[in-house]
């Protein structure tokens, strides 16, 4: 679903990804990790067509991140480190625009719009602004917008930063739940735990990927009781400081 | 074009929503209007003067009241020395000093010519040229035959007397007249190329537009569901200064309403171009404010709407090629006040075309969703 081959990223003098290379198999859950500032967040942009690739391939669910960036587009959800829904619309409102946008009917916005409220037990705020929620009930909107066209591919980047563990259970349960209908997940996060709870986990140090595997294999690698342990050894030789 | 619908049922969501700027939307004509006609009064009421009159005829003593019936002038006092006069002009007690000299019935018995002379108080030039002009009428109404002699004072100046040549004179309200069509482009302008660049800068800024950018909504959809809300605000925004200019301070609209509204709309493209252009070389709302403010300065102040663009130096007159505003606000004045037709103004329509079609493809261009 997903190849990167050698994919680098330059700012001026700064490398913040260095050429890296990996595949993502379809109906995966892709762990992507690193320590902030590793790189994970500008090479998610450049697969999702944010940002222009300096060098090196990729390409995204069979279309070329250089040439067919809104091929790609169409067959991608996105959900961003910092909440973007808007929070002057309502629920319903958010949820009927990106339904427009992805050029959804209007019948089948309107049963989207039923079922996803239903799902996230958001029937009394559907006609509230989204700016009056709390951060949790915005994460979990965030993400359901996102997969609101049906992709194959959803980028998720720190969707559980700053919510509270009971929601981040709900979280990876919705995670679980897309990933076993065939969508390929690729996201990131700070939290080791949640690391585990993917397919496969790749932990970016320095704008390289330096360990890649399946968490059962990372910590037989490194012989670790958990991924925590592989993480700080890995990130402890890291020059990139917070 | 469905997208588009979409993309503007949440730009007019947002729009009626945003508390702050909603009033000020539909107040800005009203308040606009009405403070210019407050503040453009050019009416002068019971100006104080002192009289000098030699003659002491039944002619001069006519002429002092016909000064005082119009209510424009008061007589304050009288001497016989043109010193006493210019004294109490220092002292801000008249600012006319009226010279009436000793033959002035006899040359008006004789059919020759007679003078009077009228010392102003030119320290604030525009008075000095209202008073100047209202006493000039008051003159000629009285004998045709009266030549006034006036003489501009400016007190604070040490050289003493300098004389203002002021070539108009203006009973209160064509000052309006010629100020409205000015003050509502001002007005559309202001919409067209703040709020519509501010709105994408400020997506920018709170992070919503890259939620957009990783849609397949394609750039020209996103430019239009940007810019269709504010062309229709602004265009709104202008039928209704124009219904207030016509019914609340009588300003003449001779013109068609038809041909103002399509060139309104054509030049709302062009600021609203603009705005576009300077949203995507800044990152920030404060950045974006600060440079069309900058433009706006400049364009309104080189457009002809204070001061007139044929008194500019050559070069800045040449200048005005590229200010859509000077273009406009003439547009404006003709087509309002003298009911020019396409035939007038089509030069400078098309000047307006050229430039909307230059700078609307370049900022659509200039826009990216991605970051190279």
């Amino acid at each position: 679903m997903i190849k990167a081959e050698k994919l680098t990223r330059k700012f001026g003098d700064f490398t913040a990804v260095d050429h890296i290379s990996f595949e993502v198999g379809a109906g995966e859950i892709f762990g992507f990790l690193g320590a902030n500032g590793a790189g994970k967040t500008t090479a998610m942009r450049m697969l999702t067509g944010l940002l222009v690739p300096t060098e090196g391939e990729a390409t995204v669910a069979g279309y070329d991140v250089y040439e067919q960036p809104e091929q790609i587009k169409k067959r991608i959800g996105y959900m961003s480190q910092k909440f973007s829904l808007y929070e002057d619309l309502t629920v319903r409102e958010n949820i009927r625009l990106y339904g427009g946008i992805y050029d959804l009917g209007d019948q089948q916005i309107k049963q989207k719009s039923d079922e996803l409220v239903n799902m996230l037990g958001m029937k009394e705020l559907q006609n509230k602004m989204i700016g009056s929620l709390p951060l949790g009930w915005k994460q979990k909107l965030a993400f359901s917008v996102a997969l609101l066209h049906e992709p194959d591919i959803v980028f998720l980047d720190e969707p559980t930063g700053g919510v509270d563990p009971i929601t981040r259970r709900q979280f990876w349960e919705q995670i679980y739940k897309v990933a076993e209908e065939g969508t390929t997940v690729f996201v990131t996060t700070h939290y080791m735990d949640e690391a585990e709870y993917c397919d496969r986990v790749s932990i970016m140090v320095d704008g390289n990927i330096d360990a890649l595997d399946t968490p059962a294999g990372l910590k037989e690698q490194f012989d670790a009781d958990d991924i925590e342990e592989v993480f700080i050894r890995l990130a402890r030789g890291a020059e990139r400081g917070e | 074009m469905r997208t588009i619908r979409f993309l503007l049922q949440k730009e007019f969501l947002q729009i009626f929503r945003n508390k702050g700027m909603l009033p000020i939307i539909f107040l800005m004509p009203v308040v606009q209007l009405v403070l210019l006609s407050f503040a453009a009064t050019y009416e002068i009421r019971e100006v104080n003067f002192h009289l000098i009159d030699f003659d002491q005829s039944e002619a001069s003593q006519q002429l002092v009241q016909k000064f005082q019936a119009t209510g424009y002038f008061n007589l304050q006092s009288s001497s016989f020395n043109v010193d006493d006069g210019i004294e109490k002009m220092r002292s801000n007690d008249v600012r006319l000093a009226l010279v009436i000299p000793q033959d002035f019935e006899q040359r008006l018995k004789l059919g020759q010519f007679a003078s009077v002379q009228l010392n102003i108080d030119a320290v604030d030039g525009t008075t000095a040229g209202l008073i100047q002009g209202y006493g000039r009428s008051i003159i000629q109404d009285f004998s045709s035959r009266i030549r006034p002699n006036v003489e501009n004072i400016k007190l604070t100046n040490q050289q003493g007397i300098e004389v203002i040549p002021a070539s108009w004179y203006n009973p209160n309200l064509d000052y309006i007249q010629y100020m409205v069509p000015g003050i509502l482009v001002v007005l559309i302008s202001m919409i067209g190329m703040f709020l519509s660049g501010m709105n994408i800068v400020r997506e920018r800024e709170i992070g919503t537009i890259e939620q957009l950018n990783v849609t397949p909504i394609k750039r020209y959809q996103f430019i239009i569901g940007k810019l269709l809300p504010f062309w229709i605000i602004a265009l709104f925004e202008l039928g209704i200064g124009l219904l207030i200019a016509y019914y609340g301070f009588g300003v003449p609209f001779v013109g068609s309403a038809w041909l103002l509204f399509g060139i309104a709309g054509i030049f709302l493209l062009v600021v609203q171009g603009l705005g576009l252009f300077i949203s995507t070389i800044t990152d920030t709302q404060q950045q974006a404010m600060f440079i069309a403010w900058f433009l706006m300065v400049v364009f309104i102040l080189m457009g002809g709407l204070f001061t007139p663009i044929q008194s500019m130096p050559v070069w800045a007159q040449e200048l005005t090629i590229f200010n859509p505003i000077a273009h406009f606000i003439e547009i404006m004045r003709s087509v309002m006040l003298k009911g020019a037709g396409w035939f007038e103004v089509q030069h400078l329509v098309g000047l307006l075309t050229v430039m909307a079609v230059l700078i609307l493809p370049a900022s659509i261009f200039r826009y990216r969703k991605s970051t190279s």
